[in-house]
């Protein structure tokens, strides 16, 4: 029930945003948001945009998840 | 960042090497544990993230993992379901609802049968798709069913917003919304609940914010961490609340900063303050917990859909069914007599085999299979 799907907000009119993932667009409400802009990633949710995906956070993480497995691969070949 | 690289990024959340990787890290953290703990997630979108990717079975065996009440639909009670489907055999009145309440047994059937029966249910994906129904036919009265936590909250607000501002009279709200903390904490103060830690529900945050859940260290001594829903996710999690009550330094960890931040959503909590106050609310399983759930404010009566009179009877729960004990961690699905023989997925007794997100649901689907647990 709070699965929320992160979009690209790709076009704006208004409260009204067009999101687009992997080549599926949507129509989504930008009246939860304090503000956004085109090309941000935004958390979708039974029809709004409820939060933004922090890149920066998320590369973050990701690296993080790179080093990881990177020592896991090292340690095998030990 | 383009379509092709949010992709990649999401494949890389999974990444197989980093899941062994984390696995191994958890094992060497429970080697410093000196009893074994339990850690409970409380977001139906967890239970399913964890019983699919089959993580219960990467952990050490001093690290047991359960759900707790996560699955709004799930928790919602029977006579809420009661009360629904007589709305939606009431006259020029039509219901619309999120299309997993639809097979939720109330005491006599359901609101999929209500609909066969000529009932107007309609499955709608957001609040805003009822209040389009509501402007295109001014007769009916449309009635949106509510259920949902701090993540749902917030858009049937916004919807409440929208049909005050464009005029329209007959969109209305049945509310059983709720709201996380309440439950926690009756979790947490009950002696019949072993839990040492909690996943806290990652969207739920989104709005919340992750501050929202300081009162777990702060009030119980309870270690607690904010996880997204991959695999990745859930395991660095675990991790850190192994680390956490081995360094006996609970705290809340933000491990979901990506999206979460520690105040939340401030603009949403905002809509929902505007609309909606904190009421009682019953819980399958917990009964009545106290301001647990949020209920349309006074000033905007007429659009609360529990002042419309309906006929109703004293709620029947189905017999033999054991979601309460389930929603409360106390008992493992397999552990119900009904589980997997009387109640499936095609033919579910209980709410937490309904619902997509239920626990039961996700056992059957995915972990019986695992664990041999097929009668």
């Amino acid at each position: 029930m709070c699965l929320a799907v992160p979009m690209r907000l790709v076009r704006r009119d208004g409260d009204i945003g067009l999101l687009e993932l992997d080549g599926i667009q949507r129509e989504v409400s930008l009246a939860l948001l304090q503000d956004s802009e085109l090309g941000d990633y935004l958390l979708v949710h039974a029809g709004f945009a409820i939060g933004k995906v922090d890149e920066e956070e998320a590369r973050i993480t990701l690296q993080l998840l790179k080093e990881v497995a990177d020592h896991d691969e090292a340690r095998h070949d030990f | 960042m383009t379509s092709e690289d949010a992709a990649a990024q999401r494949g890389a959340y999974g990444d197989p090497r980093a899941v062994a990787a984390l696995a191994a890290k958890v094992k060497a953290a429970a080697g410093r544990l000196t009893r074994p703990v339990t850690f409970m997630e409380v977001c139906g979108t967890h239970t399913n993230a964890i019983a699919a990717a089959g993580l219960r079975r990467l952990l050490p065996d001093s690290v047991r993992l359960i759900a707790g009440p996560g699955c709004p639909v799930c928790v919602t009670p029977v006579g809420y379901v009661d009360r629904a489907e007589a709305l939606a055999l009431r006259p020029a009145t039509t219901v619309c609802t999120f299309g997993d309440m639809l097979r939720v047994p109330s005491s006599s059937g359901s609101l999929e049968r209500v609909r066969a029966e000529g009932g107007d249910v309609r499955v709608v994906y957001s609040p805003r798709d009822a209040v389009q129904i509501a402007r295109q036919d001014p007769s009916r009265t449309v009635v949106f069913l509510a259920v949902g936590f701090e993540t749902t909250a917030p858009t049937v607000a916004a919807a409440l917003e929208e049909a005050e501002a464009t005029g329209v009279g007959n969109f209305t709200v049945l509310s059983g919304h709720k709201v996380m903390p309440p439950p926690l904490h009756a979790l947490a103060s009950d002696p019949e609940v072993q839990v040492d830690g909690l996943l806290c529900p990652g969207h739920v945050s989104v709005i919340t914010g992750w501050r929202a859940f300081t009162f777990l260290p702060e009030e119980y001594g309870l270690p607690a961490v904010v996880v997204g829903f991959t695999p990745t996710d859930v395991l660095r999690g675990v991790e850190d609340l192994v680390r956490q009550v081995v360094e006996q330094k609970p705290e809340v960890a933000n491990l979901y900063s990506r999206v979460v931040t520690a105040e939340g959503n401030i603009k949403a909590k905002a809509v929902v303050e505007r609309y909606f106050m904190p009421q009682d609310q019953i819980w399958r399983g917990f009964g009545n917990i106290p301001g647990s759930g949020l209920g349309v404010r006074p000033e905007f009566a007429r659009r609360d859909a529990f002042a419309i009179e309906v006929p109703v009877c004293a709620p029947v729960e189905p017999e033999g069914c054991r979601c309460g004990e389930v929603l409360k961690g106390s008992i493992n699905p397999p552990e119900c007599p009904l589980f997997a023989r009387e109640c499936t997925h095609e033919q579910p007794v209980g709410a937490c085999m309904v619902s997509s997100e239920g626990t039961c649901a996700a056992w059957y689907r995915h972990e019986r299979f695992q664990t041999g647990d097929i009668p």
